[in-house]
């Protein structure tokens, strides 16, 4: 139910005008990346900070997508992404299950220790990292990414199902299991169905977060078969120059994917799945 | 059909106790309802019977069988939430028929059976919506088709009708003794409204911080509470209680007055007088136990209650029937029903009997 109150004319001009200015400058770093993807490359630099290019041209999309290897680039992500999307998912919805649902010995130590591995700054670890994936010979490979962004995903991911968990009533549950169900039963047919945004909104996190990964990825590959995307727009800068053009339009490529997905979930975001559950 | 037995059922949480000696018999078909204060232990004691607590000591029988360890899904019981507890994702006849659905009951039957509850609790026009689309009162009658539709051994109901408004509960509360009847199914039920627990009970069981306090009839609870607790529990407004102390043919008031009791009562050992406020009447002076002014009155049309501060005493409540023309400031003489006064120990425990005369 919206209220509907008399604000006066100038508190409403204030609000929207408010808001512009934030949708402005949140969306003016994608616009630029936009424009610049499209200016031609002589202009860049003679029009310099021009809000609209004289000129459009898609030749830096062409070039990127045929002459470019981005494409593999583009895939080798897409392969980290999803497959750590998934398993990150799997274990943080089984563990988070588990954190609201159960009590069990060290069910705190637990929780403590995620905790913890959320407060080192990622620079700490860096070198240990790569020591270990140097001597299982990891080095190199998508392997390595997946185990890495699967293991630092955990935790946030498992608090966040964790939570959306807790949302479901235990009231459920203990219905189903009188109605006749195991507790697995229960799980499947009450719980996971209610809980698919809490799902969808940890696959999306969790993608977003491996799809723009740079150090991780910088520090172990180097080869340009397994490059991720983050990496091999560095491949743009090369020692004497930067292609903007090209680099900015593989960042507009880059971000489709995202975009997708985001589209894809965002109406089990923002549905309340459990409305009508209990209560009057 | 189920007879239920608890002997000596105990339940603790880690090293605190929340419960212990709970031994109580229910016959086929009776209807039990649990009632006590909030905290009292009345919601864990039904789920330990539902299966979804479970029990650290005694042992619980149906039939015979000891059931302790028995998962819920094979008790053959069903259970009405407080919450409802409808599954949001599943429209009203998938809600009625889960139990069906997960037991791979045949669809045809499954449909017939939700149809004929939805007939019963008049929802059949509501079978295809979604919860959410349903008001407080259809989603509690969606919760007992449910339960129906199993056709178990016994009914739980966990404060079915806290979640409604006034009217609403009061018709809900007919439709559950109707139920009842035309079902005459073992059925047990958690409240905290005594009002809900006199109305539908054959058999009241009251309990109070983990204990049960008494057991039996609407009326025997009403006129032979077992304890003070038990007194001041049941019934609305609640007994007045008068400090006494014994006296040589009977008990003496804080103010002097002595309240005569037959010979042959203990009363030796009275430390509380129990009146309710209905047992208390506006009599003309002479006539009067005692004498105070008028606090607060209430005008409630069928009922008059009149707030009394008694010198020496304190605060009594007396309820007169119809309408009593008294207002704020006004003397008031009151005199008790003496047949109708219970004497409790220091420990809170009846005193029997407490037939008095003037």
């Amino acid at each position: 139910m919206s209220a509907h109150r008399h604000s006066s004319p100038l508190a409403v001009t204030g609000k929207y005008l408010a808001l512009a200015l934030y949708v402005g400058f949140a969306l003016f770093p994608l616009y630029w990346l936009a424009k610049i993807a499209v200016t031609p490359d002589k202009l860049i630099y003679t029009e310099g900070t021009a809000l609209v290019p004289s000129s459009f041209t898609l030749e830096n999309f062409r070039t990127v997508l045929v002459a470019t290897d981005f494409l593999y680039y583009f895939r080798n992500s897409l392969v980290v992404s999803l497959t750590t999307a998934a398993i990150t998912t799997c274990i943080a919805a089984a563990a988070g299950y588990a954190f609201s649902r159960f009590t069990f010995r060290g069910k705190r130590l637990v929780v403590a220790i995620m905790l913890i591995t959320q407060m080192f700054p990622l620079l700490m670890i860096i070198a240990p990292i790569y020591k270990i994936v140097a001597a299982v010979g990891l080095l190199n490979s998508l392997t390595s990414l997946i185990i890495v962004y699967t293991a630092f995903n955990i935790p946030f991911a498992t608090f966040l199902m964790q939570s959306f968990f807790d949302g479901i009533p235990k009231d459920l549950e203990e219905a189903g299991m009188m109605d006749g169900c195991t507790r697995f039963q229960a799980l499947r047919k009450i719980v996971l169905p209610l809980t698919l945004p809490g799902l969808g909104a940890t696959l999306g996190f969790i993608f977003t977060a491996a799809w723009s990964e740079l150090l991780f990825a910088l520090m172990l590959i180097n080869s340009n078969d397994t490059m991720t995307f983050p990496v091999g727009l560095l491949t743009f800068v090369s020692k004497f120059s930067v292609d903007w053009g090209q680099m900015m339009a593989a960042g507009v490529l880059a971000l489709v994917p995202s975009c997708l997905f985001f589209i894809f979930i965002q109406r089990y975001l923002v549905q309340g799945l459990t409305s009508g559950a209990v209560k009057g | 059909m189920a007879r239920i037995e608890l002997q000596n059922i105990a339940k603790n949480y880690g090293p605190v106790e929340v419960m212990r000696d709970i031994n109580l018999e229910i016959e086929d078909g009776e209807f039990i309802v649990l009632v006590g204060p909030s905290g009292c232990g009345k919601s864990t004691l039904l789920r330990m019977i539902a299966g979804l607590e479970p029990i650290t000591d005694g042992e619980f029988r149906v039939d015979g069988r000891r059931m302790n360890e028995v998962q819920p899904r094979d008790r053959d019981m069903a259970m009405v939430f407080q919450s409802y507890a409808l599954y949001p994702h599943m429209d009203v006849a998938r809600n009625m028929g889960f139990s069906l659905e997960i037991r791979k009951a045949p669809s045809q039957e499954r449909a017939g059976k939700v149809h004929d509850a939805a007939k019963t609790l008049g929802l059949t026009s509501l079978t295809a919506r979604l919860p959410k689309a349903l008001s407080g009162g259809q989603r509690q009658r969606v919760a007992m088709g449910r339960a129906i539709v199993r056709d178990p051994s016994a009914f739980l109901f966990d404060e079915p009708l806290s979640n409604l408004d006034a009217a609403l509960r009061v018709e809900m509360r007919l439709e559950i003794a109707r139920l009842h009847q035309r079902l005459e199914t073992t059925m047990i039920y958690v409240t905290h409204d005594q009002v809900e627990a006199l109305t539908l009970a054959d058999r009241i069981v009251v309990l109070n911080a983990g204990k049960i306090q008494q057991v039996g009839t609407p009326l025997d609870l009403y006129e032979r509470p077992a304890n003070r607790f038990v007194a001041q529990f049941i019934g609305s407004p609640t007994m007045n209680i008068l400090e006494v102390v014994p006296a040589d043919k009977g008990v003496l008031l804080k103010d002097g007055t002595v309240i005569g009791i037959s010979p042959g009562t203990d009363h030796a050992s009275a430390s509380d007088l129990g009146v309710r406020p209905e047992h208390l009447n506006i009599v003309p002076e002479g006539s009067a136990h005692f004498s105070g002014t008028a606090e607060l009155v209430e005008h409630l049309g069928s009922d008059t209650n009149i707030h009394t501060r008694v010198p020496g005493i304190g605060q009594v409540l007396v309820r007169q029937h119809g309408h009593v023309p008294l207002k704020t400031g006004d003397t008031v003489n009151i005199a008790m029903e003496l047949d109708k006064v219970h004497l409790f120990a220091p420990d809170g425990q009846r005193l029997e009997p407490v037939l008095g005369s003037g």
